[in-house]
């Protein structure tokens, strides 16, 4: 019986991510496309639940859906003026696009159909924050600090890239 | 085949909101819509890392780590992305790709 509740749990998160990632590209108002974006990032963290990944759900939700979009928002309001009907238009690229999606779809989904995959040789445990915990702090410790120093670079680098320009809007 | 789900699935689902993002990053004018986009693409890669660390390797955790990673570097690359984008709207008063053409010949 869990198996059927998983089964339609992954086919409903599965349309509504492709739902709503579709509606980003296509919508014409990009701020009606952030939106959807918080909705594409909070069903995702839906589809982390049924892989047994309780805690990137939990970040999944607060990074993506919070952090992520409303920084997007605030992009969006510091820069566009005028009409946002028509803010986020197709360049005339779109069938040269269609051509190399159309190709990595077809050498993905050729890849993932043909692979032999091990089948999973055990359950993932019940507590995955504490596993998490251990192999970051102990095993991969040097990523983790090296992580920490490349948001502190980009939290610096980027107070900088939207400071220098205002100067330079001064001088002249 | 149909009613379990198996490791292929979320490779296929992966693989379409991989290809959903990259028309988003070809085909876009505005470079904010181009950079969402790119969050798209991280996600795909993010769910294969997340079902191929519970398929295959459930009790090593490799998968979620990386995928706790590719967060870190989204959020960082978000945010000095809209800095970058911030900082070309006060020089050219766009923001539409095409007319970014300093380093054009």
């Amino acid at each position: 019986m869990e198996g059927i509740w998983m089964t339609a749990a992954f086919y409903l998160l599965a349309a509504i991510i492709l739902g709503s990632a579709l509606l980003v590209v296509l919508l014409k108002n990009i701020v009606h496309s952030v939106l959807w974006l918080a909705v594409c990032f909070v069903a995702m963290a839906g589809l982390f639940l049924t892989l047994d990944a309780d805690f990137l759900a939990a970040v999944q939700v607060l990074v993506y859906a919070g952090a992520v979009c409303i920084m997007v928002v605030f992009g969006i309001m510091l820069i566009q003026r005028g009409d946002m009907g028509s803010t986020n238009l197709f360049n005339n690229q779109t069938k040269a696009a269609a051509g190399v999606v159309a190709l990595v779809l077809a050498v993905c989904g050729y890849l993932a159909a043909t692979t032999p995959w091990a089948s999973p040789a055990a359950a993932v445990p019940e507590n995955t924050v504490e596993s998490i915990a251990e192999i970051m702090l102990s095993k991969y410790v040097i990523p983790f600090e090296v992580a920490a120093i490349l948001l502190l670079v980009a939290l610096v680098g980027a107070i900088f890239l939207a400071k220098e320009v205002k100067a330079d809007a001064r001088n002249d | 085949m149909l009613a379990t789900i198996s490791l292929t699935h979320y490779m296929v689902l992966s693989a379409l909101l991989f290809g959903i993002g990259l028309f988003g990053v070809l085909a876009k004018k505005n470079a904010i819509a181009v950079l969402i986009c790119i969050e798209l693409m991280l996600n795909a890669v993010n769910i294969n890392l997340v079902a191929i660390s519970k398929y295959i390797t459930p009790t090593l955790f490799m998968g979620q780590l990386f995928a706790i990673f590719v967060i870190t570097v989204a959020a960082a690359e978000v945010g000095v992305g809209l800095a970058i984008i911030i900082a070309i709207y006060r020089n050219r008063v766009s923001v539409n790709l095409d007319d970014f053409d300093w380093l054009k010949w």
